[in-house]
């Protein structure tokens, strides 16, 4: 078995698309270099009103939401036993340790002091909400890689694979632990934004919306994802357990739904989402192109086909992009008094970083077991 | 007991002397684009305090000039000490609320979290830190007042324990007519050590009045002691569930079993 896999070579195939992402990855590795040596002036367009701008909106808040994933699954798979599910169980993962490496560069590329970066874990400010952030997604990052250890051990470092396959339930609910404290703790982080966030998206409860949304992104990124994996590597993920999938979305979507207008009645604002503001509209858009349409996909007999759980998947992680960069840009514009638009580098990284993601991804997936699961399926423990 | 400083903003003339002594005692480097006096004065990472020149409109309708002095306001439970993350931000039982660099990791969570847009970012440095007003802490341990108070000629301000000062400030706005009868910083995100008192309304002075009256730390305490604890309990479900379904799903297979046998 051992010899077998040495003698197995690594692959990767070019093709000029894959070009171009690694075109990308080198310029926003260029860039990357030179704001760490230079500072954050020169690079980006943030300012005294703009301290949080695209790395921390999109690399870090979408990211994290996105990479969710990875624990909803393994919370249906590994923990709940559905068995059913078990052909999207790895590539899950593999997303979202993937977009969880992403996330910590984006957030290292953000801190001025990065190679004060540590600190928080001798100093422990544990009254901030920030704290929680940080030592969660570092030990969820840590554990991820471990649960990925079970999948590399298949290939390199084999005899180590039985004491992986041992620690992987263990692992599994730890990795299910921090990411649900977590992507709470990131809406969290808003709570004390009370008078600054624009009341459409400010509650009390935001962490708990950041949790649900974190969570029926998931199997939509899952659709997105086996869509394109589909196009690449001719694989398909059967209908019929997508479609199963994407139900739990629904479910929760139409709690997250309700829960949100009984927040918006409760709190007297609800009127405020047809006052024809800038704010109001991006609210409406975000609410219905990313949850209400979505719902009623997810209902229809659309989603029994590839092209509606892909709309599906699309509409719902573009939702929740919206939502975090509603609340980290939009809704701020108001009590800040300037608006922000971020620097063609602040893009050109924010994209270099996506590629460097889907370059890992095409590469694990064309070297590890990722996406052949039906000799899977019957020793899933 | 916390100090504090009360201003009345009536007597200030506008001379900007609070701004030089600022700049000696913090040694902060003068800024040619960025004054600390006029209409547009506004704090930056060398600017820790400013006097913004307003022209308003008194009672009578007549223009009149008003000038506003800003620095941080000290809050008794500041919402940046609550977010660092790293105890960059201390308040101390004085009353300034003070800035350690060597523990800053640089995020910027105290930025986005302060109301008032206090602390200010070295955005042209290689390794920038978080700068603002601290009160002259040092001073302040001493007895003493903070620089921008010693040297204000017009004796706008007034050093001392802030429950005393704002009972001071309480007096003042009763006996006279001219004041408007709103002590900022009293219920402000739960109180400021500096207190205003003014004859033109707060927010004609460019003032936060809209801000809550509740500490913001009080917003995420309970969110945060919560934590540990469902962090737990989510553990030990996702154990149970663990081991429930598994063997669920095991005596699921073999009375399939047994039925085929």
């Amino acid at each position: 078995m051992a010899s077998h896999a040495q003698a197995q070579k690594w692959s990767f195939k070019m093709t000029p698309t894959r070009v171009l992402l690694m075109l990308l990855s080198a310029v926003a590795v260029g860039v990357i270099v030179f704001r760490l040596v230079t500072g954050l002036g020169m690079v980006t367009n943030l300012s005294d009103e703009w301290p949080w701008g695209l790395w921390i909106g999109f690399d870090v808040l979408c990211g994290v939401a996105l990479a969710g994933g990875g624990y909803g699954t393994a919370l249906i798979v590994h923990v709940l036993h559905k068995e059913y599910f078990h052909p999207i169980a790895r590539s899950a993962m593999l997303t979202s340790l993937i977009g969880y490496l992403l996330v910590m560069a984006g957030l290292f590329l953000d801190i001025g002091q990065w190679f004060n970066f540590w600190r928080p874990f001798v100093s422990w400010g544990h009254s901030s909400v920030l704290f929680e952030v940080f030592w969660c997604v570092s030990c969820y990052t840590t554990v991820q890689i471990l649960e990925f250890g079970e999948i590399a051990t298949e290939r390199i470092g084999t005899q180590f694979h039985s004491i992986f396959k041992k620690a992987l339930p263990v692992l599994m609910i730890i990795g299910i632990i921090f990411p649900t404290l977590h992507q709470s703790s990131l809406g969290g982080l808003y709570l004390l934004m009370v008078d600054k966030l624009y009341p459409l998206w400010w509650s009390p409860i935001i962490f708990f919306f950041f949790l649900l949304s974190s969570f029926f992104v998931g199997p939509a990124m899952i659709c997105v994802e086996t869509t394109l994996a589909g196009k690449a590597y001719d694989h398909w993920v059967p209908i019929p357990v997508l479609q199963k999938l994407i139900r739990i979305s629904g479910f929760v979507m139409i709690f997250y739904l309700l829960l949100k207008i009984y927040d918006l009645v409760s709190r007297g604002v609800f009127g405020l989402m047809f006052s024809g503001t800038f704010e109001a509209n991006m609210f409406l858009i975000e609410m219905i192109f990313g949850i209400i349409v979505p719902i009623i996909i997810c209902f229809s007999g659309f989603s029994a086909t590839r092209k509606g759980l892909f709309t599906f998947g699309l509409l719902v992680s573009c939702g929740v992009v919206l939502n975090r960069m509603n609340v980290v840009v939009i809704g701020m514009i108001r009590s800040t008094g300037v608006s922000y638009v971020p620097s063609i580098w602040e893009f050109i990284v924010s994209a270099g970083l996506v590629a460097m993601g889907v370059l890992a991804y095409c590469f694990i997936v064309e070297n590890f077991k990722i996406l052949e699961h039906d000799d899977h399926h019957g020793q899933a423990a | 007991m916390s100090k504090g400083v009360l201003v009345d903003l009536t007597k200030c003339v506008g001379c900007g002397s609070c701004t030089v002594a600022c700049k000696l005692w913090n040694d902060n480097k003068w800024d040619d684009k960025n004054p600390t006096m006029g209409p547009s004065a506004k704090l930056t990472d060398k600017n820790w305090t400013v006097v913004q020149f307003k022209e308003v409109k008194d009672k009578k309708g007549e223009p009149v000039w008003r000038f506003v002095k800003q620095q941080c306001f000290h809050c008794k439970e500041p919402a940046c000490a609550s977010a660092c993350f790293a105890k960059a931000f201390q308040k101390t039982k004085e009353g300034p609320v003070i800035y350690y660099p060597h523990l800053c990791v640089g995020c910027r969570y105290c930025m986005v979290a302060c109301p008032f847009n206090v602390p200010k970012y070295q955005w042209e440095k290689a390794f920038p830190l978080v700068t603002k007003c601290m009160m002259c802490n040092t001073k302040v341990e001493k007895g003493e007042a903070p620089a921008c108070v010693s040297v204000c000629p017009a004796g706008v301000f007034k050093f001392g324990d802030r429950e005393e000062l704002l009972k001071e400030a309480k007096s003042i706005i009763a006996k006279d007519s001219k004041y408007v009868k709103h002590i900022f910083g009293e219920n402000e995100v739960g109180g400021t050590e500096w207190l205003y008192i003014s004859d033109v309304p707060f927010d004609q002075l460019g003032f936060k009045t809209n801000v809550t009256k509740r500490s913001l730390p009080s917003y995420t305490e309970a969110y945060m002691h919560a934590t540990p604890f469902v962090g737990i309990t989510w553990g030990v479900i996702l154990t149970g569930l663990y081991h429930y379904t598994k063997r669920r799903n095991q005596i699921s297979k073999d009375n399939n079993k047994n039925i085929k046998a």
